[in-house]
C-alpha cells in the first residue's frame, strides 16, 4: 500500500468529472428523455382518440347506409307502384278511347247506312214509279198519283 | 518492458507493480501513470457523453444516442430504486452516473494487454514504467471511497443538522439510554471507518488481483511454446471473466455510493 499525494489528486478529478456531469450530462438528457415521453403519451393519446373517432365513423356509416338502404327500398316500391297506376291508368285511357273510336265508326256507319237507306229509298220509288209509269203510261197521271207514290216511298 | 538485464520472474513482476512516480517539492509522491491515465479516460468517457448528449434529440434518438440514454436510464434507475429522499436528479443520480462510468472505464484499462500497453508507452512516450489500470491503484480507490464519504458525512449533518447527526452517532443503534451512548459510539466509528476501507478496498482487491492474474499468464507464455499457448488461452479466458469483474466491481461501487449517500439522509 502506498498512500500519496496521488488520492488527493484524483480525488480532486473525481470531483471536477462529477461536477461536469452534473452540469453539463445529465440535466440535457434528462430534459431531452422527459420531452420524448411526454411526445409519446401525447401520440398515444392521440391514437386513442383517432381509434375512438374511427369506432364513431363506423358506426355513423352504418347508420347512413341502412338509412340509404331503406329508402331505395321505400323508392323502388314508390316506383313500383306508381308504375302500376300509370299502367292502370293507360289501360283506362286506351280503353276510353278506343270505346270512343268505335263509338264515333259506328255512329258514322249508321249514317253511312241511313244515307245509302235514303238513296236507296228514293232510287227504289224512282225505279217504281218509272216502272209504273212505264206500265201505266198512259193512264195514270203522275201528278195525280204524286200523293200516293209518296205514301209509297214512306213506307219503303 | 524491463531493461536491458535479464528478466526474471520476480523483476518480470515487480516491473509492472512500479508506479510512475514523480516528487512534487516536498508535499508528496504522486503516481503520474495513475493520474495520467484516469483523467485521460475521464476526459474520453464524459467529453463522449458530453458530445452525445450536446446534439441530443428528444425525438427519434440515433443507436449513439440511444446507447448513451439506455446507460443513463439504467443508472438512473437504480438511483430511483434505492434512493428515498427527494428527487435522484438532483445529486445523487448524476453522482452515480460519473462514478459508475469513471470506475468502469478504469477498470477497463485491464483489458489492455499488459505487455503491449508498457511496451507502447516505453516506446511512444519514453516512459519505463507505467500501470495502466488507475483502479489497481489503492489511491484512485481510496480517493473515490472518501470523496464519497465525505459526502456522506456532509449530507448527515446538512440533513440533520449538527444536533441531529450527534445524537445520531451517540443514540442509535442500541437506543438513547445513557449507558448506551459509547456503546453506540463506537458502533457508529467502527461503521464510519469500514464503509470507505470496504467500498474502496473491494475494488482494488477485485483489480490488482485481476492485474496479478494478467501478469502470472504473462509469465509463463514466456517459458516456451506450451506456456505461451496456455498463457495465450488462459488468458483470453481470464479476460472473458474480467469483463464481468470491470462491469460488476463498478457497478457495485455505484450501488454503495447510492447506498451510503441515501444512509446519509436516514433519520434514526
Amino acid at each position: 500500500m502506498d498512500l500519496n499525494l496521488t488520492m488527493l489528486a484524483q480525488a480532486i478529478a473525481f470531483f471536477i468529472f462529477f461536477w461536469f456531469s452534473k452540469k453539463y450530462v445529465w440535466p440535457p438528457l434528462l430534459s431531452a428523455i422527459a420531452e420524448r415521453q411526454s411526445k409519446i403519451a401525447e401520440g398515444l393519446n392521440a391514437a386513442e382518440a383517432g381509434k375512438r373517432s374511427l369506432v364513431e365513423a363506423e358506426a355513423k356509416n352504418e347508420s347512413a347506409m341502412k338509412e340509404a338502404r331503406e329508402r331505395s327500398q321505400a323508392m323502388f316500391s314508390d316506383g313500383e307502384r306508381r308504375a302500376n297506376q300509370l299502367i292502370e291508368q293507360a289501360k283506362l285511357t286506351a280503353k276510353a278511347e278506343a270505346d270512343r273510336i268505335l263509338a264515333a265508326a259506328q255512329e258514322q256507319i249508321q249514317l253511312e247506312l241511313n244515307k245509302a237507306k235514303s238513296g236507296l229509298r228514293e232510287q227504289v220509288a224512282q225505279l217504281a214509279v218509272a216502272g209504273a209509269e212505264k206500265i201505266l203510261k198512259r193512264e195514270i197521271n203522275a201528278a195525280a198519283h204524286a200523293e200516293m207514290l209518296a205514301e209509297l216511298k214512306a213506307q219503303l | 518492458m524491463a531493461s536491458g538485464t535479464e528478466t526474471t520472474a520476480t523483476s518480470y513482476i515487480t516491473h509492472h507493480l512500479t508506479y510512475n512516480k514523480m516528487e512534487i517539492g516536498g508535499l508528496g509522491t504522486i503516481h503520474i501513470d495513475t493520474l495520467v491515465t484516469s483523467v485521460v479516460l475521464g476526459f474520453i468517457a464524459f467529453g463522449f457523453l458530453w458530445w452525445v448528449i450536446r446534439g441530443a434529440t428528444s425525438g427519434v434518438p440515433d443507436k449513439r444516442q440511444a446507447f448513451v440514454e439506455l446507460a443513463l436510464d439504467f443508472i438512473a434507475d437504480q438511483a430511483r430504486n434505492t434512493f428515498a429522499h427527494g428527487d435522484v436528479n438532483k445529486f445523487v443520480a448524476p453522482l452515480a452516473l460519473s462514478v459508475f462510468v469513471f470506475v468502469i472505464m478504469m477498470n477497463a484499462m485491464a483489458f489492455m494487454p499488459i505487455d503491449i500497453f508498457g511496451w507502447a508507452m516505453e516506446h511512444a512516450f519514453h516512459q519505463h514504467e507505467w500501470r495502466g489500470v488507475p483502479t489497481a491503484d489503492v489511491n484512485t480507490t481510496f480517493a473515490m471511497a472518501l470523496s464519497v464519504w465525505f459526502l456522506m458525512l456532509y449530507f448527515s449533518v446538512a440533513v440533520k443538522g449538527i444536533g441531529g447527526w450527534m445524537h445520531e452517532l451517540f443514540c442509535s443503534p442500541f437506543g438513547s439510554k445513557f449507558w448506551a451512548w459509547p456503546l453506540n459510539l463506537l458502533f457508529n466509528i467502527v461503521e464510519y471507518v469500514s464503509k470507505p476501507l470496504s467500498h474502496s478496498l473491494r475494488l482494488f482487491g477485485n483489480m490488482y488481483a485481476g492485474e496479478i492474474i494478467f501478469l502470472l499468464l504473462g509469465m509463463w507464455a514466456a517459458t516456451g511454446i506450451v506456456g505461451t499457448i496456455a498463457g495465450a488461452v488462459l488468458g483470453a479466458g481470464w479476460s472473458i471473466f474480467h469483463i464481468l469483474i470491470v462491469a460488476l466491481q463498478a457497478y457495485i461501487f455505484m450501488m454503495l455510493t447510492i447506498v451510503y449517500i441515501n444512509m446519509a439522509h436516514e433519520h434514526h
